[in-house]
């Protein structure tokens, strides 16, 4: 069972994102891997879903699977794909390995009429203690590396994502914060605890339209969209 | 005709009666060749291996490089040596001929069956020569379109080839979508380099130089620029390989002996190897039709007869393709792959693009390379069962 599958491979976040995908929509997962999200879209979803992966093994596990995926990494392929080729672009767990956030995020509004972008967090409070009390560069079970050998050259804290969404006139229309343990945080909790408690979050965005005011500056105050089971940061 | 003097060796004898099956289309059906020609009678040369099923959707189609011929996967009839792509296409690999009806037609312009500079021009009675049409890429797939309506198949399940191969591949994905339900095309481009076209000017020039080219008039005047056509493939064999491929394999090493002579012999490894390789290809291949199918690689130009966008070309392409390239390979170089997949990202297709890392440069696709086989194999079984194809 594929949902069961996705559950023992600790990556709850991907049940997460799958539910922001509309059924039968077009998606692009950038840093798609062995293909796992695209088949579970396909199979739950029913989605034409593409992909791209920098790892021969995960290409070719890809097209095993039966899926459209290209070998390229988010910085030098996004440019090759035109305005509003997809529904949905997803980035999971990948924005904090890529050479130009910005630009990748930039792109990923493009290409996409909605954004999901998931990133770990560096505000979490393990981090924090680690830096702060051993002062030592943060090593955590979901962030392994070592300083010099992490591919994660860029990582951010969430209230940093919110502020890069802001500035790169991205909408928020919903957010989603897990703990370690890959539960939900509740919306009624203050908005701070999310960056200190939340290991990772998930944001479905939209870049908005041109001509329209900028994102307002605090964007952790907007509600949450449709459907939203958790509070916007 | 009568005085013709018999063919002189196996590959002039295979050029008129080929060990393979023939579709003959004779008067009043032509070809309509993108020169303006229209060819007739004219004369595919063609294998299959496995069996076309009930459905007819299990049809597989190989379209082979320059230098290739249809013999894909048995012992070639001249040089006795294993078909070209073994390593891709039997029982198990693949190309699995247990499940798929495996198709593979000599180019039009070969010399291995097909009609071609050596057959017989019907006007004169003698060997076409120069008297040939240009062929172009477009031109040989519309004669394996032939062949697939007279093997009675309406959609291919897969149409796959490398280098000049790849180039029908996407020629065929282009002016017949509906046809092609997966395309492999592989280590090839949209259109031909000018530094491609550049090699294959040298090339040509070379044969053309050889005293016994004759202004292509070799076979009347029974003569053979044996030379010429020797020089050209040692130059082309060079693009097909890579710096540190051919380092590793010969290096600076001597050929059997132990200091240099001081003069112009074979002295190196690398010498003596490429003058082997120019010896056993003229033993195989026709002079001037290394002259047509050069050119028809040069003319290939897939945008420019879509109104210069190659988006255009696969616009709405209901085929799935998988694009496949090589580090190594500077001849047709991941670039060239790389924009025939934003084309088709941009027209909404369905594509897969693998470059694949090794250093055997543009023959890798000929080899046993276990990512190339895996990528294959991964999207032929996917696309088989997308096709129902048990």
């Amino acid at each position: 069972m594929t949902l069961a599958r996705v559950l023992d491979a600790r990556r709850v976040d991907l049940l997460r994102v799958m539910e922001m995908v509309a059924p039968g929509s077009r998606v692009l997962d950038v840093g798609c891997g062995d293909g796992e999200l695209l088949h579970l879209l396909a199979e739950e979803r029913n989605v034409d879903g593409r992909g791209i992966e920098l790892s021969q093994q995960g290409v070719n596990d890809c097209v095993a699977k039966g899926l459209s995926v290209i070998q390229g990494d988010a910085d030098a392929d996004l440019n090759d794909y035109p305005d509003d080729g997809f529904d949905f672009v997803i980035l999971s767990q990948t924005l904090q390995a890529t050479r130009h956030p910005r630009r990748v995020l930039e792109n990923l509004l493009r290409i996409g009429r909605r954004a999901i972008v998931s990133v770990p967090n560096f505000g979490h409070w393990s981090v924090r203690v680690q830096l702060a009390l051993r002062g030592r560069m943060p090593v955590t079970e979901k962030l392994r590396y070592s300083w010099y050998d992490t591919p994660n050259i860029h990582f951010c804290t969430i209230t940093d994502f919110i502020d890069l969404a802001g500035e790169v006139g991205a909408v928020i229309d919903r957010a989603v914060t897990l703990d370690q343990r890959g539960a939900e945080l509740s919306a009624l909790w203050p908005k701070w605890t999310w960056n200190l408690v939340g290991e990772q979050a998930i944001f479905l965005l939209h870049r908005e339209k041109t001509g329209e005011r900028p994102v307002p500056a605090d964007v952790a105050q907007r509600a949450p969209g449709p459907g939203a089971s958790a509070g916007v940061l | 005709m009568d005085d013709r003097a018999p063919p002189s060796n196996g590959a002039a004898l295979q050029a008129v009666y080929p060990d393979s099956l023939t579709l003959r289309i004779d008067a009043p059906t032509a070809l309509t060749m993108d020169s303006g020609a229209a060819l007739s009678p004219l004369t595919i040369a063609y294998q299959t291996y496995g069996a076309l099923n009930a459905a007819k959707s299990n049809a597989l189609l190989i379209c082979h490089a320059l230098t290739g011929d249809q013999h894909v996967a048995n012992l070639h009839p001249v040089t006795g040596r294993p078909g070209w792509w073994e390593t891709m296409v039997g029982p198990g690999r693949p190309f699995d001929t247990d499940r798929f009806f495996i198709i593979c037609a000599n180019v039009l312009g070969g010399c291995m069956g097909s009609t071609g500079p050596v057959s017989l021009d019907p006007a004169s009675g003698e060997p076409y020569g120069l008297d040939f049409p240009v062929v172009t890429i477009a031109d040989m797939v519309r004669a394996q379109a032939l062949l697939i309506d007279h093997l009675g198949i309406d959609t291919l399940f897969c149409v796959a080839g490398g280098s000049m191969g790849g180039m029908q591949v996407l020629q065929w994905a282009a002016a017949y979508p509906e046809r092609v339900f997966a395309a492999l095309p592989i280590a090839t481009a949209a259109r031909h380099s000018s530094q491609n076209i550049a090699f294959h000017e040298v090339g040509r020039q070379a044969v053309m130089a050889d005293p016994d080219w004759r202004g292509g008039r070799y076979l009347i005047e029974g003569v053979r620029p044996s030379k010429g056509l020797a020089v050209a493939r040692m130059a082309a064999h060079i693009t097909y390989l890579s710096d540190s491929a051919l380092h590793r394999r010969f290096g600076r090493n001597l050929q059997d002996r132990a200091a240099r002579t001081f003069s112009f012999d074979a002295d190196f490894q690398v010498e003596s190897y490429l003058r082997h390789q120019g010896r056993i290809f003229v033993d195989r291949f026709d002079p001037n039709s290394y002259l047509y199918l050069t050119r028809a690689m040069d003319y290939f130009d897939l945008a420019a007869d879509f109104g210069g966008s190659l988006v255009n070309a696969f616009k709405g392409s209901p085929t799935r393709f998988c694009v496949v390239s090589f580090t190594s390979d500077w001849l047709f170089p991941t670039s060239d792959s790389r924009a025939i997949v934003r084309a088709l990202n941009a027209g909404a297709a369905s594509v897969s693009f693998v470059e694949i890392e090794t250093d055997r440069g543009h023959d890798a696709f000929l080899l046993d390379v276990p990512e190339l086989i895996a990528t294959t194999r991964g999207f032929v079984d996917s696309a088989a069962r997308a096709r129902g194809i048990a």
